[in-house]
C-alpha cells in the first residue's frame, strides 16, 4: 500500500454506527450481548449488515451485563455489551457496578437520545454519564463523531489493562447517524495520561522474598488479581507454593488460581472459608497477599486479622494495598509480573524457608484440617444440600466443566464442595453479591465456551431475578444446567435471621414458587427434579446427558445453615462450627449483629 | 466471651490517629463531568472538602487543576491520595501540604460596615493586612485580601466585631516554590 493510498484508507468515511462495528471488530470483538431500543437502533443496522459480529439478545439488559461477564470471567477477553436510552441503560447500571466490584473488563455502548435533545427530558432519556459515572472504571459520553474512533479504542484499553473494569460510552443518536472518518487501533492517539504500572519495584520485591524466606508460618493469600493476570499467574502461584512450601487460601473470587487437589491448598478463606485457611491466617508469621484486596468477608474483626503477622500486599491497584489493612511491604503490579521477578529473586539467591518451622507449622494446619470442618451428614431420603453439591462435582470433575452462581448459601456450598483445578472455570459475584448472576453469566459462559458443560448452582430465590434468560439460552441452543437448590426460603436471610434475630423470618420465605419443571417446559428446555438421595444421581446424569438447556429442581432439606461461619465482629480462630450453632445468638454481642 | 466492642471495616483500625488538613493540587484533563468524577469520588467514600477550586490552566494542554482541602487521618488521606491517582482523568497529584516548597493562598472578599471609631479601626486593621479596598460607601468597605488561609481567618474574625457583613473566598489556590512544574 502507498502512502497516498494509506491516507486514503485513513480518511474513508463511516457513518458513526459503522465507525462502532468496525472499531469492534479491530478490537478483536467477536461476540456482543445486547437488547435494541430506539436510540441505538443505527447501529443495530449497522449490525444486521455485519456477518463477523455475532450478537446476542438478551431479555433484559441486566441479563446482557452479567453474560458479558461470564464471557469476560470464562475467557480472560473484555465483554461487550449494546443497550439502548434510558431503561436500556438504567438496567444495565447493576451489571456494570458487579464488574467494577469484581474487576471485569466490560465495554457497555449506550444509545442516547440526539445531542440537541440531551436535557429536554426528552423519550428514553436519563443521564446515562452521571449515573454511571460512579458504577464504572471510566465513561464517555462522544459528542462529536470525529472523537468516537479514539473513545472505543481507548475504552478497551482502558476495560483491559491495569485493574480491568467496566467502561461505558454513551452515543447519541445522531452522532450515530453523523459520518467521519475512521481510525484504526493504532492510528488513534489516546487523550487521557492513563498508563497503569504492572511491573512492581524491585526492591521492594527483593524485600518480601527476603521476609518469605524468613518465615516459619508463612501463608499466600491469593484473590480474584491472579486470575485476571492471566494463566501464567496461575501458574507461577503454583511455583511459588512449590519452592517455598507455604500453604496457600484464596477468595471467593481466586478460587481456581490454585488447584484445589494439591496439598497445600487450604481451601477458602473468609466468613465461610475453611477453618485450617482461617486459622492459618490468623496464626500466620508473614501474608502474602497476592491480587486480593483484604475484603470485610475475608478479614472479619480488623483489630484482630492475622495479629501476628507481616503482610506483603500485591495488588495492581495501589488504592488497594493499606485500604483496610496495613501492608509492611506494599507492592503496586500485576500479579503475574510480580510473582515472575519474586521467583526469580527467590531462585537467584537460593532462598529457602527453614524446614524444621515449615514441618511444626503443617503439623499445626493438618491438625485443623482434622476437624474436617465442612462435615456434615446425609443421612433419610432428603438431600443435604452439600451433598448435592458433592455429587454435582463428582459426577462432572472429569468433563471441561465452567460453574457460575447466585448469591447466598448455595453459592457459599459451591465454594466449598466444588473443586477446582483451574483458573477462569469459576464465575460468581463476589464483590457486590448480585442474585440473579449466575443464570446470564452461565449464557456468556456457554457463548465463549460451546462445547464445555455449564452449570450454574442456583437459588431458588436468586434464580427467580434473572430467568427471563432461559429464553435466550433456547433461542442460541445454549445448553446451560441451571442446578436449583430449592429450600423454598432466601436461605441466607433465613440463617442470618434465624441466628441474629431471633428466628423471625421476616419476608424470607419463597411462597408461591413455580414449578420449576412446567417452567421449563414452557420454555422449550428440559425440567428436571430430585427430591430424594437416591435419585440424585442418575436424575444429575440426566441433566448432564442432555444437550439442552435443564432447570433441575433439586429439592434439599430446607432448614440447613452454612457452616463453618466466623461469627460478626469475631476473628478468624473464632470460627463456629456447625455442631456449635445453636449458642450463635449469644456468641454474637449488639455490636456484631450491626455489621453486615 | 469478653465486653469488648468488635471492631469491624466500619470502624477504622487507625481511627484514634489525629486527623490533619491536607491540600492536594491535582492536574487533570479537561473535559466534560471531570469534577462530578472528583467530587464524586469524595462524596461516596464519605471524604470531607474543607474547599475546592478548580478552573483550566491550560487551554492547548486541555488540563485543569483543581485544588482541594481535605481532612483525615494518615490512612484517609493516603487512600485520598491512591484514588485521585487512579481517576483516568488525573495527570498529576501533588501533595501541597507534606511539601516543604508547597505554597497556599487564598483571596477573600470581605464586606464589613461600620461608621465612626469602627471604620476607621477597620480601615486600619485592612492596612496591616495588606488588603486593599475595592469598594466603598459612606458606611461600608469591601476588602479584598490574600493570603495563606489562616491570614484570612484571622482579617475575618478581627472584622468581625467591627461590623462584618459577608464574606466570599476563592478556596486555597496552591503551586510549588523552585523551577519545577507540577
Amino acid at each position: 500500500m502507498t502512502a497516498h493510498q494509506t491516507i486514503e484508507a485513513q480518511q474513508e468515511t463511516l457513518s458513526g454506527a459503522e465507525i462502532v462495528v468496525r472499531a469492534l471488530l479491530d478490537q478483536g470483538v467477536d461476540t456482543l450481548f445486547g437488547y435494541p431500543g430506539g436510540a441505538v437502533l443505527p447501529i443495530y443496522d449497522a449490525l444486521f449488515q455485519e456477518p463477523k459480529l455475532k450478537h446476542v439478545l438478551v431479555r433484559h439488559e441486566q441479563g446482557a451485563t452479567h453474560a458479558a461477564e461470564g464471557y469476560a470471567r470464562s475467557t480472560g477477553k473484555p465483554g461487550v455489551v449494546l443497550v439502548t436510552s434510558g431503561p436500556g441503560a438504567t438496567n444495565a447500571v447493576t451489571g456494570i457496578v458487579d464488574a467494577l466490584m469484581d474487576s471485569i473488563p466490560m465495554v457497555v455502548i449506550t444509545g442516547q437520545v440526539a445531542t440537541h435533545l440531551i436535557g429536554t427530558d426528552a423519550f428514553q432519556e436519563c443521564d446515562t454519564i452521571g449515573i454511571t459515572r460512579p458504577c464504572t472504571k471510566h465513561n464517555y459520553l462522544v459528542k462529536d463523531v470525529a472523537d468516537l474512533p479514539r473513545i472505543i479504542h481507548e475504552a478497551f484499553h482502558i476495560a483491559t489493562s491495569g485493574r480491568p473494569g467496566p467502561v461505558v460510552i454513551d452515543i447519541p443518536k445522531d452522532v450515530q447517524f453523523a459520518k467521519g472518518a475512521y481510525q484504526g487501533p493504532t492510528e488513534v492517539k489516546h487523550a487521557h495520561n492513563y498508563s497503569p504500572r504492572t511491573k512492581g519495584d524491585p526492591a521492594r520485591i527483593a524485600e518480601a522474598a527476603a521476609l518469605l524466606a524468613s518465615a516459619r508460618r508463612p501463608i499466600l493469600y491469593t484473590g480474584g488479581g491472579v486470575i485476571n493476570a492471566g494463566p501464567r499467574a496461575s501458574e507461577l502461584l503454583r511455583e511459588l507454593a512449590e519452592l517455598t512450601g507455604a500453604p496457600v487460601t484464596s477468595t471467593l473470587m481466586g478460587l481456581g488460581a490454585f488447584p484445589a487437589s494439591d496439598s497445600k491448598w487450604l481451601g477458602m478463606v473468609g466468613m465461610h472459608g475453611s477453618f485450617e485457611a482461617n486459622n492459618a491466617m490468623h496464626d500466620c508469621d508473614v501474608m502474602i497477599a497476592v491480587g486480593s484486596r483484604f475484603d470485610d468477608r475475608v478479614t472479619g474483626r480488623l483489630d484482630a486479622f492475622a495479629p501476628t503477622s507481616r503482610k506483603v500486599h500485591i495488588d495492581i491497584d495501589a488504592s488497594s494495598i493499606g485500604k483496610n489493612v496495613r501492608a509492611d511491604i506494599g507492592i503496586v503490579g500485576d500479579a503475574g509480573s510480580v510473582l515472575e521477578d519474586l521467583i526469580a529473586v527467590w531462585k537467584q539467591r537460593n532462598l529457602a524457608t527453614d524446614k524444621a518451622a515449615m514441618a511444626e507449622w503443617w503439623r499445626q494446619i493438618e491438625e485443623w484440617r482434622a476437624r474436617d470442618c465442612f462435615r456434615y451428614r446425609q443421612d433419610g431420603e432428603f438431600i443435604k444440600p452439600q451433598y448435592a453439591i458433592e455429587r454435582l462435582y463428582e459426577l462432572t470433575k472429569d468433563r471441561e466443566v465452567y460453574v457460575t452462581t447466585e448469591v447466598g448459601q448455595h453459592q457459599m456450598w459451591a465454594a466449598q464442595f466444588f473443586h477446582f483445578q483451574k483458573p477462569n472455570r469459576w464465575m460468581t459475584s463476589g464483590g457486590l453479591g448480585t442474585m440473579g448472576y449466575g443464570l446470564p453469566a452461565a449464557v456468556g459462559v456457554q457463548i465463549a465456551h460451546p462445547d464445555a458443560l455449564v452449570v450454574d448452582i442456583a437459588g431458588d430465590a436468586s434464580v427467580q431475578m434473572t430467568m427471563q434468560e432461559m429464553s435466550t439460552a433456547v433461542q442460541y441452543g445454549l445448553p446451560i444446567k441451571i442446578f436449583i437448590l430449592n429450600n423454598e426460603w432466601m436461605g441466607m436471610v433465613r440463617q442470618w435471621q434465624q441466628l441474629l434475630h431471633g428466628e423471625r423470618y421476616s419476608h424470607s420465605y419463597s411462597a408461591s414458587l413455580p414449578d420449576f419443571v412446567k417452567m421449563a417446559e414452557a420454555f422449550g428446555c428440559v425440567g428436571i427434579r430430585a427430591e430424594r438421595a437416591d435419585e440424585l444421581d442418575a436424575k444429575i446424569l440426566e441433566m448432564i446427558n442432555s444437550d439442552k438447556p435443564v432447570i433441575f429442581d433439586c429439592r434439599v432439606t430446607k432448614e440447613e445453615n452454612c457452616f463453618p461461619m466466623i461469627p460478626s465482629g469475631k476473628a478468624h480462630n473464632e470460627m463456629i462450627m456447625a455442631e456449635e450453632a445453636r449458642d450463635l445468638g449469644t456468641i454474637i454481642d449488639d455490636a456484631g449483629k450491626r455489621l453486615v | 466471651m469478653t465486653d469488648v466492642q468488635p471492631a469491624s471495616v466500619y470502624d477504622l483500625a487507625h481511627e484514634d490517629e489525629p486527623e490533619s488538613l491536607a491540600t492536594y493540587a491535582v492536574l487533570v484533563d479537561n473535559e466534560p463531568g471531570v469534577l462530578h468524577r472528583l467530587v464524586g469520588l469524595f462524596a461516596a467514600r464519605g471524604y470531607n472538602i474543607e474547599s475546592l477550586t478548580v478552573a483550566e490552566t491550560d487551554r492547548r494542554a486541555h488540563t485543569s487543576r483543581v485544588t482541594i482541602v481535605t481532612r483525615g487521618t494518615p490512612q484517609v488521606l493516603a487512600q485520598i491520595e491512591a484514588q485521585l491517582q487512579k481517576m483516568v482523568s488525573t495527570r498529576h497529584v501533588q501533595d501541597v501540604t507534606r511539601d516543604p516548597n508547597g505554597l497556599e493562598r487564598e483571596l477573600a472578599l470581605v464586606k464589613v460596615r461600620g461608621v465612626g471609631g469602627d471604620r476607621v479601626e477597620a480601615l486600619r486593621v485592612s492596612d496591616i493586612f495588606r488588603a486593599r479596598v475595592i469598594d466603598t460607601t459612606a458606611e461600608s468597605f469591601v476588602f479584598e485580601v490574600t493570603g495563606a488561609p489562616s491570614k484570612i481567618d484571622s482579617f475575618v474574625e478581627l472584622m468581625r466585631p467591627l461590623g462584618l457583613v459577608e464574606v466570599s473566598r476563592t478556596g486555597v489556590l496552591s503551586i510549588q516554590r523552585g523551577v519545577e512544574a507540577l
